[in-house]
């Protein structure tokens, strides 16, 4: 899609006609692979992800394996229809860089101590792309921990922020990513305040980065809830039904 | 020194389950005298330990345990065994052959080949070695018949019920033998497909319906109405 002309319309609304702090409408399931240990899709505006957890299992190759913790190995990786132009199935560099970013995002909450010459793997796949697919990514890949039943400290939740004809916004898409001034990603443990990952595009002042920050944790805390709703909908629903 | 849940309510990981002198129990953690939940599953107090009752986790060895494997690979003097855990057992050939072990001798493959299913007891396991397993015990040892379910380690204590309510109750309805292993595998063998059937079906109902309460009558409810319905047929 080419340039916009303007981000955001006379009444300070933006392209998708929401509002400056609005997120993007969010969709999620947990447990959607029959073959994996633990799964979850994620739909936020038009990015779809999924994410697939195998293990705590033996780690191949042996040598990888450490004597006092867990391993975690986390791909990120894009479909070739998952953007306009068809993108190489072969992972690329940003792949590459956001695949050790994110494990580095979700490495803090998990237990990895109390699994010992294990190994974790997360596979994150985005379908389809549009802005802040690695936030997304973060978001399902701790959804399909829990559902592997890997004792997490908390769920990460990952929102960003950023700014976009000099005003900021939160949960920025495709074109306001490519096209406004910058970009805070931000992963977090809302449940015990904690920070996973924080990144920045762009160039911001001192005051418009920590309201960003600010804005951005708002955000995760909201599709925090999500989060936790989605983890438990599956046992909700046998209860209510029972109950009948 | 408050908690924050109700008893047997739904948590998820990262919930602060209580505050204060509290300890934390199974898949629970502590922190900073606040304990939180690692695991999705129900919460349960008992006096000051807070624990979760895990409704996805995966096996985790101890000592005693009865499980069922899978013989994966035959060594020069053991086998290797899938228990359907982090780590694959250990199952020496000193401990299966009674009087002591000689490689020029006893081919291993005659007594157990890879695939075979085996019903062992765990012996030995710390961090830092794989768990070794043993069949030197009555009750133990290779299965030949029956049909092989797996469930989520957790719920084998639901399967078993209070003093083995459940699985006693499962047993005599549906005239089956049932091996529990304690790392979610189960071998259900009966004189008939139409009974195995039967008892897997209730077997799969618990695994789903775990969290909820009254599910022995529900169980036994459920059997009644399916035998009821065959002799119609």
């Amino acid at each position: 899609m080419s340039k916009p002309e303007k981000l955001l319309d006379k009444k300070g609304l933006r392209l998708d006609g929401r509002k400056l702090d609005e997120l993007r409408p969010i969709k999620m399931e947990v447990g959607v692979l029959n073959n994996a240990d633990g799964s979850a899709y994620l739909e936020q505006g038009k990015n779809k992800v999924l994410a697939a957890v195998y293990g705590p299992k033996e780690v191949h190759p042996k040598h990888l394996a450490l004597a006092d913790r867990a391993i975690l190995r986390c791909r990120y990786h894009m479909a070739p229809f998952s953007v306009e132009e068809r993108k190489s199935p072969a992972p690329s560099r940003r792949e590459i860089e956001l695949s050790k970013v994110i494990r580095e995002a979700l490495e803090p909450a998990v237990f990895l101590e109390y699994y010992p010459r294990t190994a974790i793997d997360i596979f994150i796949e985005i379908l389809q792309a549009d802005g802040g697919t690695r936030c997304a990514g973060i978001t399902t890949a701790a959804l399909a921990l829990a559902d592997a039943g890997v004792p997490m400290r908390d769920l990460v939740v990952a929102c960003a922020a950023g700014k976009v004809d000099g005003k900021l916004a939160l949960d920025l898409m495709d074109l306001e990513d490519k096209y406004g001034e910058a970009d805070v990603p931000l992963a977090m443990m809302p449940g015990i305040n904690a920070v996973t990952l924080l990144q920045m595009d762009g160039s911001l002042t001192l005051e418009e980065f920590q309201k960003a920050v600010k804005m951005a944790m708002e955000g995760c805390k909201q599709i925090y809830e999500m989060q936790k709703k989605a983890l438990k909908a599956k046992y909700v629903a046998i209860k209510e039904e029972i109950q009948e | 020194m408050p908690t924050f849940f109700e008893p047997k309510e739904l948590v998820t990981p990262g919930d602060l389950l209580a505050e204060g002198n509290y300890m934390a129990g199974e898949n629970a953690y502590c922190e900073n005298k606040k304990v939180f939940a690692a695991r999705i599953g129900l919460v349960e107090y008992d006096n000051r330990k807070v624990r979760v009752v895990a409704l996805r986790a995966f096996y985790i060895p101890r000592i005693g345990d009865i499980v069922i494997g899978i013989v994966t690979e035959v060594g020069f003097n053991g086998w290797e065994v899938d228990i359907n855990a982090p780590y694959t057992a250990v199952l020496r050939a000193s401990d299966v052959l009674e009087r002591g072990f000689r490689p020029q001798k006893n081919d291993l493959l005659s007594i157990l080949d890879i695939g075979d299913l085996i019903v062992a007891k765990v012996a030995a396991y710390d961090r830092g070695s794989n768990p070794i397993i043993k069949i030197s015990e009555p009750g133990l040892g290779k299965i030949s018949r029956g049909q092989l379910i797996k469930v989520t380690p957790t719920k084998i204590p639901r399967i078993i019920g209070r003093k083995g309510s459940m699985i006693t109750m499962i047993k005599r309805e549906t005239n089956c033998r049932i091996t529990l292993g304690q790392n979610g595998l189960i071998i259900v063998s009966g004189k008939n497909h139409e009974d195995e059937r039967l008892a897997i079906m209730a077997l799969r109902k618990i695994e789903e319906e775990s969290h909820t309460s009254g599910l022995t009558d529900r169980i036994a409810e459920m059997i009644r109405k399916q035998k009821e319905g065959r002799k119609n047929v």
